[in-house]
């Protein structure tokens, strides 16, 4: 058994737990919640043995290096993170119905890691702008980053749908229903600013690197500009809702655009612009 | 007197901020769409002499550094001083309260509150802040006219974490602003066995003195077995009227800094020449010569007469050449070399030869005096970020009071300004424990 082999059943599993989560908000069956839980976990299981035997892959290609060096492999561990962070929302806050929109995001990313034609799976040694030991400081806090955005949006869309609904018994906390629209603005807040903390030390960790490596931390180059960008239109979410008491359907919305921005950041930048940071697009 | 001023109130509105960080960020699109710092032709080719015209008079080929964003950064300084000066005195004045002064009836309006009255009038005071101790309080007490106050809080300074955040942007600009002033960038070719005093400014490639030498010995590329490039080295020399001070090899992720200036690797070019290594074994003596294709080089201290009369390559690059050598007056020695291996000649074997293809070994060059300062404000942004989103502050009132004779009234309130539910739930639980403490004393 191989890395790809396991990263391509993590994208099947991925579906069906998504199913699954569905399925409690359709068939009003609370029970499956349990078994939707426990095979999310299982899928993310097989998800973390395919990333840790692709790490060991390399080695014994004799090009050692941590699965976290292009495109694919960047998507793919994208999609670990929304499961861990969205497992661990779970957790916390108690409430199942969020993975029947926040586990999409992670099949969606493993899909397009699996079938895209844009992207190579293949592994390859590190190019020597890439020998450092900022590599996984940089990579690690900036997708923990986009991924707590990922979930915000889903956050933000679940949000969304619940008021267009506008089931009056909004009050009702029931494991079948959509959480109140109170608790899911709170944790829409809670993720935001969790991503908001990772995506300042991606883009510090990148500063610093790219310091190391060309002499200059910050260049204007699109990657790090578009970074900025969306660094920008979350802090201005913080203050409208610290400051001026946004909250419920405007947040909502900015969840959704800041998310766009972190896609664009992420894919749109590598293959729309030219820049430094071409590393990704491989 | 300083808040009744418009201009204040202007610069210290929050709105101000949004909207200068809308701005910011809007506009900072236009820069990864508009190629930046190219030729002023480029632009009149690309977009029309209109096109052109109106992006010199914004700046647009230089947006990043142009009037306008410079001066849209410096708004959002002004803001981000401002608003914290404007705010800042009410915070310390509730970090510096005085607690105990609260009024009991505004303590019963609090959001986390829970009250008892016991079945008597002799109540214990330092056993009910005993609980409060257990559950991580330093409770404080005061002595009200009908009874005691203990007040406790936590974390107070966590409401500078926003000011810490705003203090560590405005040290990161001020960083930018002095390595953009009192440093300088820019880049240099050196050729292996050439040195360079003068490297070149990115802006207006202007020369600029280094005041020392610096030395390529040699530049090397290594290649993955499929070709990739997996390293790229220069060896450096640094040297002083002269003088070699410094020797040091240098990889893209690992510059040399020396006086402040920072070496890194950053290209290279490929010559037609060939350097040559010839080294006495005997004597450990070796020099590098720069020999051109097919033309015959001398050392004369050592008599010896070499050349490169082939070579073959694999794409630009060179991956082994024929070296034509004959030492004194033996017969000359005509052998390929692979790239990286060496050859014997001379009557006892006792010189070692080795050959590759020349190279210039591109160098960026940077001195930057703001950097440390850049950094500071980096750490102090996820420090004030960190205490601005996850720490808040708590504070807890427990009020005891004599009602009359036979009966006193215990309140228990709280309040924190983040994390409510957190709190809320610290608070329950105190409020359990203080009820079975009240349970069993009652009797």
């Amino acid at each position: 058994m191989d890395s790809s082999q396991l990263l391509g059943i993590t994208t099947f599993t991925y579906l069906f737990s998504t199913l699954l989560y569905v399925a409690i908000l359709v068939f009003k069956t609370a029970r499956l919640g349990r078994i939707a839980t426990g095979f999310t976990f299982i899928a993310w299981l097989i998800q973390t043995a395919g990333l840790i035997l692709r790490w060991r892959e390399s080695y014994q290609m004799g090009i050692g290096h941590a699965p976290l060096t292009n495109m694919y492999e960047s998507v793919v561990f994208f999609a670990w993170v929304i499961v861990i962070l969205y497992l661990l929302i779970e957790w916390k806050f108690k409430t199942k119905i969020i993975g029947a929109f926040a586990v999409p995001f992670a099949f969606l990313a493993m899909a397009y890691a699996s079938f895209s034609t844009d992207i190579s799976q293949t592994i390859n040694p590190l190019v020597p702008a890439l020998q450092s030991n900022w590599l996984i400081a940089h990579v690690v806090t900036c997708f923990v980053g986009y991924a707590a955005f990922a979930v915000a949006a889903a956050l933000g869309i679940m949000y969304l749908v619940k008021k267009m609904m506008k089931n009056g018994e909004d009050s009702s906390a029931r494991p079948t229903t959509l959480p109140p629209l109170a608790t899911i603005d709170d944790i829409i807040h809670k993720t935001m600013v969790f991503g908001f903390i990772w995506l300042t030390a991606g883009i510090i960790t990148g500063a610093v690197w790219a310091n190391s490596a060309w002499g200059t931390y910050w260049s204007w180059d699109p990657k790090e500009t578009w970074s900025l960008i969306t660094w920008f239109l979350y802090a201005i979410t913080l203050h409208a809702r610290y400051t001026r008491g946004w909250s419920g359907t405007k947040i909502a919305v900015l969840s959704i655009f800041g998310f766009m921005a972190v896609i664009f950041t992420y894919y749109g930048v590598n293959f729309l612009l030219a820049g430094l940071h071409s590393y990704g697009s491989s | 007197m300083k808040k009744n001023n418009s201009i204040w109130t202007f610069f210290a509105s929050v709105r101000l901020a949004i909207f200068t960080l809308s701005f910011l960020a809007l506009s900072s699109i236009i820069g990864t769409i508009i190629p930046q710092g190219e030729s002023s032709t480029f632009y009149v080719q690309k977009f029309g002499p209109k096109m052109a015209q109106f992006f010199q008079v914004l700046d647009i080929p230089d947006m990043y550094y142009s009037w306008w964003f410079v001066g849209l950064l410096g708004i959002l300084s002004c803001n981000l001083i401002i608003c914290s000066l404007d705010r800042f005195p009410a915070v310390l004045k509730i970090i510096r309260a005085d607690n105990f002064s609260v009024p009991v009836n505004r303590l019963a309006k609090m959001r986390e509150r829970k009250s008892w009255s016991m079945l008597t009038s002799d109540f214990n005071g330092p056993g009910l802040s005993d609980i409060l101790k257990r559950n991580g309080w330093k409770p404080q007490s005061k002595k009200t006219d009908n009874g005691e106050l203990f007040f406790s809080q936590k974390g107070a300074w966590s409401r500078t974490g926003v000011y810490i955040v705003h203090t560590s942007i405005l040290i990161i600009l001020a960083g930018g602003i002095i390595g953009h002033f009192l440093g300088f960038k820019g880049s240099v070719m050196i050729p292996e066995t050439k040195s360079s005093s003068k490297i070149y400014s990115y802006d207006n490639s202007t020369p600029i003195d280094l005041g020392f030498e610096v030395r390529c010995d040699s530049f090397a590329i290594e290649y993955y077995d499929n070709g990739m490039p997996r390293d790229y080295r220069s060896s450096l020399t640094i040297l002083e009227n002269g003088k070699e001070v410094l020797q040091r090899d240098i990889e893209v992720n690992s510059p040399l800094t020396y006086k402040g200036i920072t070496f890194y690797q950053s290209s290279y070019e490929g010559y037609q020449d060939f350097v040559v290594t010839i080294k006495n074994s005997v004597t450990d003596k070796s020099k590098n010569f720069v020999a051109s294709f097919q033309k015959q080089k001398l050392w004369e201290e050592a008599g010896i007469r070499f050349g490169v009369i082939n070579a073959e390559g694999m794409g630009k690059r060179i991956v082994r050449s024929k070296l034509w050598v004959k030492v004194g007056d033996a017969p000359a020695v005509i052998e390929w070399v692979e790239d990286g291996k060496e050859i014997t000649a001379g009557s006892d074997n006792n010189y070692k030869i080795s050959v590759k293809q020349m190279y210039a070994t591109g160098l960026q060059v940077a001195r930057d005096p703001g950097v440390w300062l850049v950094y500071i404000g980096c750490g102090l942004m996820l420090l004030g970020l960190f205490i601005a989103f996850f720490m808040s502050h708590k504070r807890i009132w427990l009020s005891i009071q004599r009602d009359d004779d036979k009966t006193s009234s215990l309140l228990l309130s709280g309040s924190a300004n983040k994390n409510r539910t957190d709190f809320s739930r610290q608070f329950s639980l105190l409020a359990e424990q203080l009820s079975k403490k009240i349970g069993s004393t009652e009797l």
